[in-house]
């Protein structure tokens, strides 16, 4: 089968890799780039587990065909640490236990950072709707909530 | 297995159209048939950023194929619009459905091309022709070829125009049933009503009997009930996983009063 050559952005360096005909982003991330952050949860659209970013914005990674990311930026959980130091939302999630089996937490991590960088102080309602997209069967979401609030309200690193 | 041929444009694309081949606009449930290997055998994808394109003028607007969701959200110019795009499926959704693909997007979707059929929209396709209304798309979904893009006519007033969405899960559930009712008044009274219901049928359908209590009526309590009272009528809903079709006929009433309701409020 033929396979296409993809040249993009992972969490601002330049990649280039070889996707499958027909595959899908997360495959080919998991697979072809090695970038295991995003979760293979339902493969089709409904749990979130694959979020990522295109260029900015929040897509499913299970439901984007990956050769259609030619040239875009992506962005998964690997790019939230810089240089060893963890994103405020990553402390926040451990402060807060937000994470507890951890497979929904790099999807609901990426979906928070693109709230609090469009919108860096929502409010409760607000957060709700930003991780609408993605479910988690452990927490019952207040931790998460409390998680993505605190660091909207600048008390991750009190 | 499935190949993916690239075209330039919709008009090359039309062309490699065939009944193996379906289109890919964003995705959303073409690729959860290219996962499940059920997808036809060759997936058709056009690269022309002219599809994502929204005009708008004083009293309508043209909606490129490719349009999302979120960018609906974030064109002002398409506030009567933003209720009906905001509950479609969670943010991540939003950022890849697309215009187009709503029209073809099987029960109990369609929400979007719901309130396009409300407001009385026409679909423009590859290759020119004159634009045919939405509700011809609906109705024959498997021929007519690739869509350009969607004119949408601006309510000139703009609570003449109100849509609603019931679902079980919120925010982000599917539709129970949707509604979205244009309510023309002239002199107080309404004239060209137009009732629309999602997830109430096959496709989204217009709610005939509605129309007919409404037409000509001032919209107040007698007139919601009697609308509210043949809101089902003639419509034949299905059964899924998330209501019976004698939940959706009982409660379909129920939830056009409340939209009426809540448009005579203003
Ligand atoms: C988790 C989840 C939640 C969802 N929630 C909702 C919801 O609340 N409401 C709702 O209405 N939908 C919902 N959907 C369904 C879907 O996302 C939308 O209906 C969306 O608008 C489909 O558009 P698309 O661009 O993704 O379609 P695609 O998957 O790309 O295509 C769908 C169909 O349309 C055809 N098509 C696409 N573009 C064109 C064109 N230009 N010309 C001709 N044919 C075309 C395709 O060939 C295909 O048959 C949901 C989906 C998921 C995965």
């Amino acid at each position: 089968m033929a396979r296409r050559p993809v040249n993009f952005t992972l969490n601002g360096s330049p990649r280039a890799a070889f996707a499958e005909e027909g595959q899908n982003l997360l495959e080919f991330l998991r697979r072809g780039v090695g970038d295991l952050t995003p979760k293979y949860g339902c493969g089709q659209g409904t749990c979130g587990a694959c979020t990522v970013t295109v260029n900015g914005r929040t897509q499913l990674a299970c439901l984007v065909l990956a050769e259609t990311v030619e040239g875009a930026e992506i962005g998964t959980a690997a790019g939230l640490a810089t240089s060893g130091t963890l994103d405020p939302l990553q402390e926040a999630f451990m402060d807060h236990f937000a994470a507890q089996c951890g497979y929904c937490t790099p999807g609901m991590l990426v979906s928070a950072r693109a709230l609090l960088d469009a919108n860096p102080r929502p409010t409760r309602e607000e957060v709700v709707e930003a991780i609408s997209g993605n479910l988690c069967r452990c927490t019952g979401y207040e931790p998460i909530i409390a998680a993505i609030l605190s660091v909207a309200e600048g008390r991750a690193r009190a | 297995m499935t190949t993916v041929e690239t075209y330039g444009t919709l008009a090359d694309a039309a062309r490699a159209l065939g009944s193996d081949a379906v289109y890919l606009g964003g995705g959303t449930l073409v690729m959860r048939e290219v996962n499940a290997g059920r997808a036809p055998a060759r997936v058709l994808r056009v690269t022309d950023p002219g599809l994502a394109e929204i005009r708008a003028s004083g009293d309508a607007a043209s909606l490129g194929a490719g349009v999302t969701m979120a960018d609906v959200l974030a064109a002002r110019e398409l506030d009567f619009l933003h209720p009906v795009a905001r509950v479609i499926g969670g943010p991540q959704v939003r950022n890849m459905a697309t215009v187009a693909g709503n029209l073809f997007a099987a029960h109990p979707y369609g929400d979007f091309a719901m309130a396009l059929l409300a407001l009385g929209a026409r679909v423009h396709f590859a290759g020119g022709g004159s634009p045919r209304p939405v509700e011809e798309v609906l109705r024959d979904r498997e021929r007519g070829g690739l869509v350009a893009s969607v004119e949408v006519p601006r309510p000139r007033d703009p609570r003449a125009f109100g849509f609603l969405k019931v679902s079980r899960v919120k925010p982000k559930g599917v539709s129970i049933l949707s509604i979205a009712a244009l309510l023309p008044r002239e002199g107080g009274r309404i004239r060209g009503a137009r009732v629309a219901f999602g997830a109430m049928g096959p496709t989204p359908l217009r709610a005939a009997g509605a129309e007919r209590a409404l037409e000509g009526q001032t919209l107040d309590a007698a007139t919601i009930a009697r609308a509210a009272d043949q809101a089902a009528d003639g419509l034949d809903p299905p059964t899924d996983a998330l209501a019976t079709a004698w939940y959706r006929r009982e409660v379909a009433g129920v939830h056009l009063s409340r939209l009426l309701q809540r448009m005579e409020r203003g």
